[in-house]
This record gives structure tokens, C-alpha cells and sequence, in this order.
């Protein structure tokens, strides 16, 4: 029954910074709304694994391939909580997974953008798990107990990740021309959509509002994405790298950076399906399923067979 | 043959086994046929690439000309990798892949139960700390045959044949020479038809828990440990050495 006392109840308690766990009464709308979000960020994680995982066969040198093998096996395990996480509301990992193939459900369009040359394997570690963090960061305070936990979790293993991408990425700065003019250009490229991975702007983000209300999340995505602004600029200074926007510059009486228009028809564009690797992301995870189906069936058959054996 | 470079080839062999295998199985990275598969063959991969660079490195060393693990990995060409055929075979579907892993997995972890008493301290040490993850892998493999070979008619049917097409890569990995039988001799190697003998056990008892046939042809391919290998390696090697063949002479 989700009369007003219920209600009012939920709000106090979220209020008063305790956490919901799976077991407590909770509003279905918010039940909704986490279902949704830790399914997309799961499966995010998963078809995350697809653009890196295009150069493990190709890294530089042994130690750059172990470090590759190690982040993409690592994402794959933030899968796997975040399913957990998500089957502690009722949702079922099956399902969820279904919605993914079928294109219904949604995850980060930062994946549906190529990795054209290794340096990328840099960029996204500095870019998109750093933009990732941010975002992760927040959620270890998220209200819902069983997400919060899992994002604590995670949030080791993405800082390790953001740093391992920056010292690539600095490596590549710092060697011959080429390597230089590789890693300038994935950041070029990584630059405006790993800015878009925050989301729309707050005018334009419709359920935001109420998110904040229930402390899934506690920061706006225009405070996330001037915090990264503001963290990251200083990084690619650092190592000689200049950030594509001609429009960014210090503001000393906010403290801020700001920055350019995000191209946020390219924005609705990518989330449409239209972005340059949908298809194939799709395409690729599908394929996997579907050659999996048998592996599965057999997997299953013979644990039958065991239990009624050992009944 | 001197005892130091019938050392090195040892060492190359070895190196290059767990290098190409590693490099299969990371193929399959994001494309497993379930989540956790993706953990698990990612996480063989990384022991083997590793288990690579321990010994490339240590083959640089014996050799003393300056070379080492990216060297031996990025810089040799097809005629000068030493694995055995069995490893570059391609993963072809699921049962492909576990019954290729197994077949190597269970001679590996033979071989390495021996090498733990090499008088080679460093081989001793690397077969040491190798056969708590090769332990694994085997037991992680054998499961899968077993799941496989008594799941359903389909899978039965399909890994039997993944066996049976990947059998005759199999003898290669017992097959002696003048570097084998030197090194065995000082107590630096390990004696290869012992080994054998354990594999064909372990490999005849798993096919009977897994309901499925041994394979019984007896004509074995060989060429790998002389470096004439299946036309499968050439695209591996491009694969795994394109940016430093295209960049020569750069860090990364
Ligand atoms: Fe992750
Ligand atoms: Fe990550």
C-alpha cells in the first residue's frame, strides 16, 4: 500500500541518511527507477568490455597486454555485482539481459565510439573511467544499500583504471612524434563524448529531480561534469596534451573552468542508435548469446542431471 | 649443443606455449558464452601471458645478448616460435576452446609437478608458483568436458568431435629431442614420457566421467618446436606484433 503515511515515512528515512536495504518497503517508482539505472550501468560495464577489448590482441608490449587483460576482466566483474545488486529489487538477470539484446534497454553510449589506434586504450582509462568515477563516487553514498556497497567495490578498481589510462596516455605524450600526435588525437576524440557520459543538462534531465529527492543521486549532472572539467584540464596540461575546445578558459571568480556548447545533437544522435559502433556493440553481444545457447543448455542439463542423481 | 643453449630453446618452448595459448584464449575476451566464462578465460589468459614474460625474460638472460621478454615476443618471426601446434589452434566454438585447453592444461600440469625439482632454481621457482594457476585451469577445463561431453546430445556430440580434431596435435607435446633429452639428463628438464604417462590417465578417466570416447588415431603432427608451424601462427604474429613492427624501436 503506498498510502501517504508510507510515503512520508520513506522520505524521512532517506532523510535521514540510513539506507534502504532490500527487504525494507520501498515506493515501486523508486524500486523503478534503480531497476533501470543499475541494470544500465551493468550493462555498460559489459558492452564497455568490447571496445578495449579490440586491442588486447594488438597491445605494444606484454606488460600494456596484462594490464589491458586485467582492467577487461575487471569490468566484467562490475557486471556481475551490478546484476547482483539489480536481483535484489526483483529484477531478474536473465531478463535484464534480454533487454539489452533486444536494443529496448539503454547503456553508456561512450562505447558505441571506435577504437581506432591503441592510444585510445589510454584515453578511455583517463577519460571515460575518470568521467565514470566521478559519476561512481557519488553513488557509493547512493541510498539503496545493496548499490552503494557494490559501487564501493567498484570504485577501487575504476581509480586503478583511471590511473593505469593516464600513465599510458602520458607514455604515449611523452615518446616519439607519432606517439604524440596518437595520443593528441584520442583525446580529440575521446574528449566531447566522454563530457556527454554525465547526460543531458540539468533544464533538460526530467528525472533528475526526483532522484535527488530520494538521494539516488546527490549531484546534478552539470555539477559531475564541471567537476571532471575541472579536474581533468590541469592533467593534460600536464603531460602536453591540449583539450579540443577553443573555448575553454579559468574563470577566477567561480573557480571553474568553463567550457564550449556540447555538440548535444550528436548527443541524442548516438543514444538513438546512430552513433558510429550501435550495431556492432549490439551485434557483438548478441553473437555471444546466441553462440553461447548451446554451452548454456548443456551447462544446465548436466546440473539436473546431478541433482537428481543426488536425490 | 651446449647445456646453455639447449637451456634457451628450453625455455622458448615453454614461453611461447603459454604466450600463444594466452594470446587464443584473450580472443575470446567480451564473447564468452556467459559472464562468467569472460572472468574465467580472461583470467587464464592473464596466468599464461604472464607465465610468457617470466620466462622470455628468463630465456633473454641465458642467452646474455640483451634481449628480453618484448623482444623474444614482438620481434622474432614465424620460423622462430617453438609452441606447440596444439596452442595456436583457433578457438572455433566453446567446445573447441575447452577441449584444446584441457588437452594442454593436463600435460602442463604433469609437466610442471615434475619441474618443481629442476636443479635450475629459476625453473624451479616459475614451475612452483605455475602450478597453483595451471591447477586451475586444468580443473577449470575438465569441468567443462565433463559438463559438455554429459550435458546434452548436441554438446556431447560437439565436443567429442572438438576432440577428436584436436587429437593429433597432442603427441607434439611429448615428443623428445636432443634438447629435451640433455636437459632431462642434467636434471634441468623434465622427463617427458613420465609426464605422458599421467596425461594419458588423467585425460582417459575425465573422457569416462564425461561419457565420451578417447580418440584413437595414433598419426600425430609435429613442426612446432622446430618452428614449422600450421598457417594459423602467421596471422597470430600479426595480430600480437603489429605496433612494434610498425613503430620499430619505440616505448610504450
Ligand atoms: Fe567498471
Ligand atoms: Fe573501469
Amino acid at each position: 500500500m503506498e498510502d501517504e503515511k508510507h510515503l512520508e515515512n520513506f522520505q524521512n528515512y532517506v532523510d535521514a541518511e540510513k539506507k534502504i536495504e532490500p527487504k525494507d518497503w520501498m515506493p515501486e517508482a523508486y524500486r523503478k527507477t534503480l531497476i533501470r539505472q543499475i541494470s544500465q550501468h551493468a550493462h555498460s560495464e559489459v558492452v564497455g568490455m568490447l571496445p578495449e577489448a579490440n586491442w588486447i590482441t594488438r597491445a605494444p608490449s606484454l606488460r600494456r597486454k596484462v594490464i589491458l587483460l586485467a582492467k577487461v576482466q575487471d569490468e566484467a566483474g562490475h557486471g556481475l555485482y551490478l546484476y547482483s545488486a539489480a536481483e535484489t529489487l526483483g529484477a531478474d538477470r536473465q531478463m535484464l539481459v534480454e533487454q539489452l539484446l533486444d536494443g529496448t534497454a539503454k547503456y553508456s553510449s561512450i562505447f558505441n565510439y571506435p577504437t581506432v589506434t591503441w592510444a585510445d586504450m589510454g584515453a578511455i582509462g583517463w577519460l571515460v573511467d575518470g568521467a565514470a568515477i566521478m559519476n561512481q563516487v557519488m553513488l557509493t553514498r547512493t541510498s539503496y544499500g545493496p548499490y552503494a556497497r557494490a559501487m564501493v567495490r567498484i570504485c577501487k578498481e575504476e581509480s586503478f583504471h583511471q590511473r593505469q589510462g593516464y600513465e599510458a596516455i602520458t607514455a604515449l605524450a611523452q615518446g616519439s612524434p607519432e606517439q604524440k600526435e596518437m595520443a593528441q588525437d584520442a583525446l580529440n576524440r575521446w574528449w566531447w563524448p566522454s563530457l556527454m557520459m554525465f547526460g543531458p543538462t540539468d533544464d533538460n534531465s526530467p528525472n533528475s529531480q526526483q532522484s535527488m529527492k530520494w538521494k539516488i543521486k546527490r549531484k546534478s549532472n552539470d555539477e559531475l561534469r564541471q567537476e571532471f572539467v575541472d579536474r581533468t584540464v590541469g592533467q593534460a596540461e600536464a603531460i602536453g596534451l591540449t583539450i579540443p575546445d577553443p573555448d575553454l578558459k579559468w574563470n577566477e571568480e567561480t573557480g571553474h573552468y568553463e567550457f564550449g556548447e556540447i555538440n548535444w545533437d550528436e548527443f541524442y544522435n548516438v543514444i538513438k542508435g546512430n552513433g558510429p559502433c550501435n550495431r556492432e556493440r549490439l551485434k557483438a553481444r548478441n553473437e555471444a548469446h546466441d553462440n553461447g545457447e548451446w554451452v548454456r543448455e548443456a551447462a544446465n542439463a548436466y546440473a539436473k542431471k546431478k541433482k537428481s542423481k543426488a536425490a | 649443443m651446449t647445456k646453455e643453449e639447449a637451456l634457451l630453446e628450453y625455455c622458448i618452448r615453454l614461453g611461447d606455449d603459454s604466450l600463444i595459448l594466452g594470446h587464443r584464449l584473450s580472443e575470446w575476451c567480451g564473447h564468452g558464452p556467459i559472464l562468467e566464462e569472460d572472468i574465467a578465460m580472461t583470467n587464464i589468459a592473464l596466468d599464461l601471458v604472464g607465465q610468457s614474460r617470466t620466462l622470455l625474460t628468463y630465456a633473454g638472460e641465458v642467452e646474455g645478448k640483451g634481449r628480453g621478454e618484448d623482444d623474444l615476443a614482438y620481434m622474432r618471426s614465424e620460423r622462430e616460435f617453438k609452441n606447440a601446434l596444439l596452442t595456436e589452434q583457433p578457438n572455433g566454438h566453446f567446445g573447441d576452446t575447452m577441449a584444446r585447453q584441457f588437452y594442454f592444461s593436463a600435460y602442463y600440469y604433469f609437466f610442471l609437478q615434475e619441474l618443481v625439482n629442476s636443479k635450475d632454481e629459476t625453473l624451479a621457482a616459475f614451475a612452483e608458483k605455475s602450478l597453483k594457476e595451471v591447477t586451475y585451469h586444468l580443473r577449470h577445463s575438465s569441468e567443462w568436458v565433463i559438463r559438455l561431453g554429459d550435458g546434452t546430445e548436441e554438446s556431447h556430440q560437439k565436443i567429442q568431435e572438438s576432440l577428436e580434431n584436436l587429437w593429433r596435435y597432442t603427441g607434439e607435446l611429448f615428443m623428445t629431442d636432443e634438447v629435451s633429452d640433455m636437459l632431462a639428463k642434467e636434471g634441468i628438464g623434465v622427463d617427458l614420457t613420465q609426464v605422458k604417462q599421467k596425461w594419458d590417465e588423467r585425460v582417459k578417466q575425465v573422457l569416462e566421467q564425461a561419457t565420451l570416447t578417447l580418440p584413437e588415431g595414433t598419426w600425430m603432427a609435429e613442426g612446432g618446436r622446430k618452428g614449422v608451424h600450421t598457417e594459423h601462427l602467421g596471422y597470430i604474429l600479426s595480430d600480437l606484433q603489429y605496433l612494434q613492427r610498425s613503430y620499430p624501436g619505440l616505448k610504450w
